[in-house]
């Protein structure tokens, strides 16, 4: 089995996928401790369903760059999720279930269209689940995905204590002279960001899994807001790795085998959990 | 100079008017009470006072340190906050974080603050703990622990005994008479409990779209409203609009 891993690790490409996908599962599970806290699971899900109609969009629209009409898109529906979640009009997560099936529904009705490809379904299939996009990253990517994480590994370094106040009181917050709107407006900027990097990787439908399962597992164990932003970090890496690890191994499809071990590790963290609490 | 003094202001949303003619004043050392049915706009009031709300119109000054230091926030428990993962010093020591500027990490005057106002309530040896695993009383201290970590002159407190049991209850009116009185910390109150809020302040303002009384608790209670209100509340149950 060493010596097979060898050989893969040889290739550059097996070399991206590891890099890309640690750095992504590193930067996604530091989100989501502040997500899940604040009631705003579902926005990863959102949002990838939303970068997955803009991906529709320009490729129905021939864009060479299709990174171009993605990112753009997708921050400016985080901003108006975010932005509605304080509107009583409308509810947040009635706005995240409208706004993610609408997108879903545009880009696929798009795609049937319009689309000149031969393989429809295929094309669907891989957007949404990933499959084989992780193995043929070029330098480029790679160039990104390294500095996309730096950016977020800073700004969570810097603002960390501000992050740990608007998330677990923002009146609070707000009343000592903190402007919230500007970390929620971050946090949604930067989550976003994140959600259409990791397109590439796990497919836009189980990008939500990586954002919130590596924080809950964490919290199963972990009682202080450190402890668990460090064991998310953690356990995030830990199964990205090893899921890539084993979808080389028993070829299966990387984004899948990604969030089994991340479901695997809930569990064990969960009875972990219920015994230390005995 | 009062340290917060509100001129003929007008609350309200959408233009629409919640609490008219507030004119009263807080001085350093007061125990105001805050007392309304529900909707009677207490809470819009708290929001103005936190400025986070404009008023629609007349003025609300504030003044004798409270401009540069800002007032400590008791809000009311959220849901988000009763399974959170923290420890109490993560939690006290966040009441620090209004006060400077663009450091991103703590530093050893914010620590040693944070100690202080743990020591000063008694719950130094839960530092460690996590707070959604303490009891309704202890988690009223943290927070009021991270409150005085904000200020050092002025507390508002949304509500602070709502959902407590009796006996917790009666220790944070102790634990609050006694900031006031020993750290001459101004405490406004908010709160439903009008015999609590006659028993323990030296001021109160009734407020129910207009105000209906501002003075003394002396003068409160011979009055025809005072005296109505304390009587026609006499039965109702502690914490019940939580």
């Amino acid at each position: 089995m060493a010596r097979m891993l060898e050989i893969y690790f040889g290739y550059p490409f097996v070399r991206y996928a590891m890099i890309v996908g640690v750095l992504i599962a590193l930067s996604s599970s530091l989100l989501g401790v502040s997500l899940v806290l604040k009631r705003f699971s579902f926005i990863g899900d959102g949002l990838s369903h939303v970068a997955f109609g803009a991906m529709a969009a320009a490729t129905v629209l021939d864009v060479t760059n299709d990174m171009m009409v993605i990112l753009p898109v997708t921050i400016g529906s985080a901003i108006l999720l975010l932005r509605t979640g304080q509107n009583a009009k409308l509810k947040g997560d009635a706005v995240i279930a409208m706004i993610s099936v609408g997108a879903l529904a545009l880009g696929y009705l798009f795609l049937n269209l319009f689309s000149r490809s031969a393989n429809l379904t295929g094309d669907v299939c891989s957007t949404l689940f990933g499959s084989t996009a992780i193995l043929t990253l070029s330098v480029l990517d790679v160039r990104l995905c390294v500095f996309m994480s730096v950016v977020v590994l800073l700004i969570f370094t810097i603002f960390y204590h501000r992050i740990f106040a608007v998330t677990f009181d923002e009146t609070f917050a707000q009343a000592t002279g903190m402007k919230a709107d500007r970390y929620n407006l971050l946090i949604a900027v930067v989550t976003a960001s994140v959600i259409v990097l990791a397109m590439k990787l796990v497919g836009s439908l189980l990008i939500s899994a990586l954002i919130i399962f590596p924080a809950l597992s964490a919290m199963r164990i972990f009682k202080s807001f450190c402890g668990v932003t460090a064991a998310s970090a953690v356990i995030s890496v830990v199964c990205a790795a090893s899921g890539i690890l084993l979808s080389i191994l028993a070829s299966t499809p990387v984004g899948a085998t990604i969030v089994c071990m991340n479901m695997g590790m809930f569990a064990l963290c969960s009875l972990v959990g219920l015994l230390f609490a005995r | 100079m009062a340290q917060i003094l509100c001129r003929n202001v007008v609350l309200g949303y959408e233009g629409k008017a919640v609490v008219q003619n507030l004119n009263f004043e807080v001085n350093r050392g007061d125990y105001l009470c805050i007392v309304g049915e529900n909707g009677s706009g207490k809470s819009t009031l708290i929001k103005a006072l936190l400025r986070l709300k404009k008023p629609m119109s007349g003025e609300i000054c504030m003044g004798d340190g409270l401009e540069a230091d800002g007032i400590g926030y008791l809000p009311q428990q959220t849901v988000v906050q009763k399974d959170f993962p923290a420890s109490v010093r993560e939690i006290v020591l966040s009441g620090c974080l209004g006060r400077f500027g663009w450091r991103p990490f703590y530093g050893k005057a914010e620590k040693e603050m944070a100690a202080e106002n743990m020591e000063k309530l008694g719950i130094t040896h839960l530092a460690k703990r996590c707070y959604r695993e303490l009891s309704g009383g202890q988690q009223q201290r943290v927070l009021l622990a991270r409150a005085l970590c904000a200020t050092r002159y002025m507390l508002l407190l949304d509500e602070p005994v709502s959902g407590l049991d009796p006996a917790a209850v009666q220790e944070m009116y102790d634990l609050l008479g006694k900031l006031n009185h020993e750290d001459k910390i101004t405490i406004i109150m908010v709160s439903h409990d009008i015999h609590a809020a006659a028993a323990c302040s030296d001021h109160i303002l009734h407020i129910s779209e207009e105000p209906l009384f501002f003075g003394t608790k002396e003068d409160y209670v011979k009055t025809d409203i005072g005296k109505s209100y304390l009587s026609m509340t006499g039965g109702e149950r502690r914490g019940k609009d939580a």
